[in-house]
């Protein structure tokens, strides 16, 4: 079950929809391991991938699976392109609009700029990242990689570690887990937790030992040091004695407890490069693997509603 | 409805059967009044003089029209989002008869030259009553106070800087003194800019939630707090536009109670909305300062009952289309407000949070006093400024009605309660049916 028309936000989704994405993907997963990787889910349809920030990893894991289904994929470096001459998001957005593509995946700096893009577009698009708000295809491939180490995404004890203020892999994280009933606990210093944050019931940690505690996942953020606006932390040095995760740290988690990071890593300023390269314990790799498989299930699934959704109005127009 | 004008006609007017409210005995009475040679010539008159055109009013309200404190004009600078014309229009359909307009346009209203062109060009073009204020520090930079004598002798009734706020505490001081020593009214922004800066949202689980850029509602207190030191320091008259968070209201209400010369406004919207409003991301909805929470929003409807805060006023900021339709953060911040400002006050007095009178008080009484004008009372000899309103008429507000030229009010679509039926300046009809 996914009715969802775009993927805007881990908030819309419900579980059922989440449990639907993952179970898609872990199909694809084995589709991505075999030698001819091909697929023709989205033959014939196109995809735009708009990137109004920066970004390799996310962008060639949307175009990989993009071609991975058959569709005709196409790259719009938006960064450096016609929003520097002074077009509007809207104006961008219907200059596209009026090419048909079939899904749009977008990232951009400002929160909430996708919700505005998804109104006035008829195609289905998907939040690649937005400001601080969401990243949705992040959580999910996130929650993959929990459920195919740890066998379930329920009931676990997850500790999301650093600079949550900045994060919009920490919000639809912290949604996502919440809505399948895990046990979240935030550790971050105080200057880099968000306010209200202890209402969406998680517990808040600045101790980092201490949060740590029994933690079946450890999911450690990156310092977005692009996003400060002023000392948030006194020094980088400082950040990684106090909030790096190093072996010494990990030993306050369970024994099997796994190590997750979004990527791209500062070594040495939150995670010790060490333990990042760890095969027994960091799936970060393997993250990005899944990454491929979920955000073909994504784009799989918002295909089928978009097909589904336009054979209904043209089933309208003849009757 | 259409909108007439009777301009140079020196009527009688007789308006029969009407509730007249009174903000400053707290009384609504049913009567008659006669409006004559632009003032409230008699009230509660039993029949109507010879000659007097009568209006049958039908038991509507009748109370001294609003005074609209801190309103943005579009001249000069953005005449695309609002001229002289439109926002009399506006205003005249609202109720309000008194615009007194904020000094934040482009270039600023900083010398007696600009101050003397908008004044002539309101009244070429507004109908209703306008009065300007004007800039405290030359550019609203806030480095050099302007030319505060000239610009009172050249009708200026007021001095802020609008949304900036003066960071360096000495120019402030000296803009104080200054003012002082003639008696001038200081308007101030509380707000500590170093924690408000980028800020599009007020902190809390709703901002993080939605990832936008937040500041606490300590920012207001600590501005505040400065700005009263500054006045028990220096005895300037002092007015703060809008108080917002209830954090503010201690402060507020202890100098106050110490004497200080100081009064403070708050606008319809942080009244009537809160945080939540924004939704997804509507950017209609994004005010200076931001939306607060609910508590906050009870908070400052008490506070306008108890009288700690003096004036409502509609912080009327119009923005175009293509300023709003921009991520969040990104958007331009402010809402139209003079032609709702009394439908969504009339919320409070149906949500049983304030009477009638108590609501003129705050629309008309107060501001008047405060800026040393002879409107918004309802007696004999006063101005014939009135507004004619049937505070239970439903409607639903599409924002493509409005007179204003920009349409960025957050009530488009909301069901209000309340219209006004005719509006009069000076005894003349500027708005409402013919008859």
């Amino acid at each position: 079950m996914f009715r969802a028309r775009h993927l805007l936000g881990i908030e819309h989704l419900s579980p059922q929809e989440i449990v639907t994405v993952l179970d898609l993907a872990d199909r694809y997963v084995d589709l991505n391991r075999r030698t001819v990787k091909q697929s023709d889910a989205l033959a014939g349809l196109t995809q735009i991938n708009m990137f109004f920030e920066n970004s390799t990893r996310t962008q060639a894991s949307f175009e990989l699976a993009g071609k991975r289904l058959g569709a005709d994929v196409m790259n719009m470096s938006v960064a450096q392109s016609s929003v520097k001459k002074g077009e509007t998001l809207i104006d961008t957005a219907m200059t596209l609009n009026a090419m048909h593509p079939d899904l749009l995946v977008v990232r951009h700096g400002s929160s909430g700029a996708v919700n505005l893009l998804a109104s006035k577009v008829n195609c289905a698009v998907l939040n690649a990242g937005d400001g601080r708000h969401e990243h949705p295809t992040q959580a999910l491939l996130d929650a993959l990689t929990i459920r195919r180490a740890k066998g379930r995404i329920q009931r676990l004890s997850i500790a999301i570690c650093g600079d949550i203020a900045h994060s919009r892999v920490a919000r639809s994280n912290l949604i996502l887990l919440g809505k399948m009933e895990n046990r979240i606990r935030l550790i971050a210093p105080p200057t880099l937790m968000p306010a209200g944050v202890g209402e969406f019931g998680c517990e808040l940690f600045d101790d980092m030992r201490k949060g740590l505690e029994g933690a079946d996942v450890v999911m450690m953020l990156r310092l977005q040091k692009e996003r400060m606006d002023g000392g948030f932390i006194p020094s980088e040095r400082e950040y990684y004695h106090r909030y790096g995760l190093d072996a010494e740290k990990l030993s306050h988690a369970k024994p099997d407890a796994i190590v997750m990071h979004p990527g791209p890593m500062n070594r040495g300023v939150e995670i010790d490069g060490d333990l990042a390269d760890d095969i027994n314990r960091s799936v970060i790799q393997e993250q990005v693997e899944m990454g491929v498989a979920v955000r073909m299930a994504c784009m799989d699934l918002l295909a089928r509603n978009l097909r589904a959704d336009r054979g209904m109005k043209a089933a309208g127009v003849m009757a | 409805m259409t909108l007439t004008l009777y301009k140079g006609q020196a009527m009688t007017l007789f308006l029969e059967n009407a509730r007249i409210i009174d903000p400053e005995a707290g009384t609504i009475t049913p009567g008659n009044v006669i409006l004559h040679d632009g003032q409230i010539a008699a009230l509660g008159a039993g029949s109507p003089p010879k000659g007097a055109q009568i209006m049958e009013c039908g038991g509507a309200c009748l109370a001294p029209g609003i005074i609209d404190w801190g309103v943005k004009v579009g001249e000069p600078g953005e005449r695309h989002r609002e001229s002289f014309r439109s926002i009399g229009l506006a205003a005249a359909a609202g109720g309000v008869t008194t615009l007194i307009a904020r000094p934040d346009t482009s270039p600023a209203i900083d010398t007696p030259e600009v101050l003397e062109f908008v004044t002539r060009r309101a009244a070429e073009a507004c109908p209703v009553r306008i009065r300007h204020m004007a800039a405290l520090t030359k550019a609203r930079a806030g480095r050099e106070m302007t030319e505060i004598g000239f610009l009172l002798d050249a009708g200026a009734i007021a001095f802020t800087d609008a949304d900036h706020v003066t960071t360096d505490t000495k120019v402030l001081a000296r803009a104080l003194t200054y003012a002082r020593s003639l008696n001038a009214l200081v308007i101030g922004h509380p707000q500590e800019p170093g924690l408000s800066r980028g800020a599009a949202a007020t902190s809390g689980k709703f901002a993080s939630l939605r990832g936008i850029p937040a500041v606490h509602p300590m920012a207001e207190r600590i501005g505040l707090d400065r700005d009263l030191g500054l006045i028990e320091m220096t005895g300037a008259r002092y007015h703060a536009d809008q108080i917002t968070t209830a954090r503010s209201l201690p402060a507020l209400e202890r100098a106050k109670k110490n004497g200080l010369d100081v009064t403070a406004g708050v606008s319809i919207h942080h009244l009537t909305l809160n945080e939540f409003d924004v939704g997804d991301y509507r950017t209609f909805f994004k005010l200076t300062p931001p939306l607060r929470a609910e508590d906050d929003r009870l908070a400052m409807i008490e506070a306008v009952a108890s009288g700690l805060i003096d004036v409502i006023g509609s912080f009327h900021t119009p923005a175009d289309e293509e300023s709003k339709r921009l991520p969040f953060e990104d958007a331009a911040s402010g809402a139209v407000g003079v032609e709702t400002l009394l439908p969504a006050a009339l919320r409070l007095v149906h949500a049983g949070q304030l009477d009638l009178p108590q609501l003129f008080r705050a629309l008309s009484l107060n501001p008047a006093r405060r800026l040393g004008l002879p409107q918004g009372r309802m007696a004999e000899g006063a101005p014939a400024d009135l507004v004619l309103f049937n505070p239970d008429t439903p409607h639903v507000l599409d924002r493509f009605t409005l007179r204003s030229k920009s349409k960025n009010t957050p009530f488009d679509g909301a069901r209000m309660e309340g219209k006004v039926m005719a509006t009069f300046v000076a005894g003349r009809q500027v708005y409402g049916k013919a008859d």
